[in-house]
């Protein structure tokens, strides 16, 4: 059975969870392969998680090293 | 002034015991395994509890950036945030010695980071001092509809060192309301489970889930486009990242 665009991005966090049955992620897959819409939010939205997974990529104020275990 | 010689880390208060396995076989069998080269995180531990304040330093410092994030996520203000940051690390000292081992120290530290940011933030709601725009734009529980479709297959590599990107993250973090940035920070950037999440926060399961969806798709929105033009080629008409 197909699904809409709006099913596949109710359920686009859950597909990366992997907290979706077998069935609706076969759904989801035939449809990334006829949508280019739902397949560039799947990836963005996959590529904000690895992005921020990496703590490094936020900014620190400056000098706060320095004043992190110092003032402990 | 020197906080931590004041005090003493076998002496805890204020912060409950994690899990239930005792920590002498979890850091026996740590410090077993790490003999050589750098100390376990066990091995600084038992250091820091006979008194070694230096461990603690050594500890806590790979966890530095992690535990400003956390704070800053969720008070949005750099110097509440250093205020929470400090007092956690203060916490997760005098309380060391009720550290059992059955999570990663800075699991642990994490945990005590939130709930002090999250303290101090029901102290300002309390003084009437918290941003009101939170409480405007907490209608997330209808569906979210993605705003841009920009192709974004991989996040080219020389993007991530850029300074705009580091800017973009921390501002679409920043437009997400509270109870989206806690759950987004505690799941995607500090690793938590959605079950964890879900403890920390006191809501449900479904809550973090719903929570986590619409944030991730916001912050999609907001990075999508600046990950394809400005980041990647040097091109600014991508630069603004728009709000959520």
């Amino acid at each position: 059975m197909e699904i809409s665009c709006e099913e596949v991005w109710r359920e686009v966090s859950n597909y990366l969870e992997g907290e979706i049955s077998g069935e609706l992620r076969a759904r989801m897959e035939e449809h990334f392969k006829g949508c280019k819409h739902c397949t560039a939010v799947l990836d963005g939205t996959r590529n904000v998680v690895q992005l921020v997974g990496d703590a490094t990529v936020f900014e620190l104020p400056a000098g706060f090293s320095n004043r992190f275990l110092s003032e402990t | 002034m020197n906080r931590i010689a004041q005090l003493d880390p076998t002496q805890g208060h204020g912060i409950p015991e994690v899990g239930a396995p005792p920590r002498s076989s979890a850091t026996t069998s740590a410090v077993r395994t790490k003999r050589q080269g750098n100390p376990s995180e066990a091995e600084l531990i038992e250091r820091v509890l006979r008194g070694d304040e230096e461990a603690f330093r050594e500890l806590v410092r790979p966890c530095e950036r992690a535990v400003f994030i956390t704070t800053q996520a969720i008070l949005k203000n750099e110097a509440d945030a250093e205020d929470a940051a400090q007092e956690a690390v203060l916490k997760a000292f005098t309380n060391l010695a009720k550290f059992r081992g059955d999570s990663k120290f800075s699991t642990w530290l994490f945990r005590i980071a939130t709930n002090e940011a999250l303290m101090k933030l029901r102290k300002q709601r309390h003084q009437k001092l918290h941003d009101s725009s939170d409480e405007q734009r907490t209608d997330e529980e209808g569906d979210y509809i993605p705003r841009d479709f920009a192709d974004w297959r991989e996040i080219p590599s020389e993007a991530l060192q850029k300074k705009e990107l580091r800017q973009a993250l921390s501002r679409a973090l920043a437009f997400l309301t509270l109870k989206h940035r806690e759950v987004f920070v505690l799941r995607d950037v500090q690793h938590f489970t959605i079950a964890e999440t879900a403890h920390l926060l006191g809501i449900k399961e479904s809550a973090v889930k719903t929570r986590l969806l619409r944030a991730r798709l916001q912050m999609r929105d907001a990075l999508a486009p600046g990950i394809d033009g400005s980041w990647s080629t040097g091109r600014t008409e991508y630069e603004q990242v728009r709000p959520g």
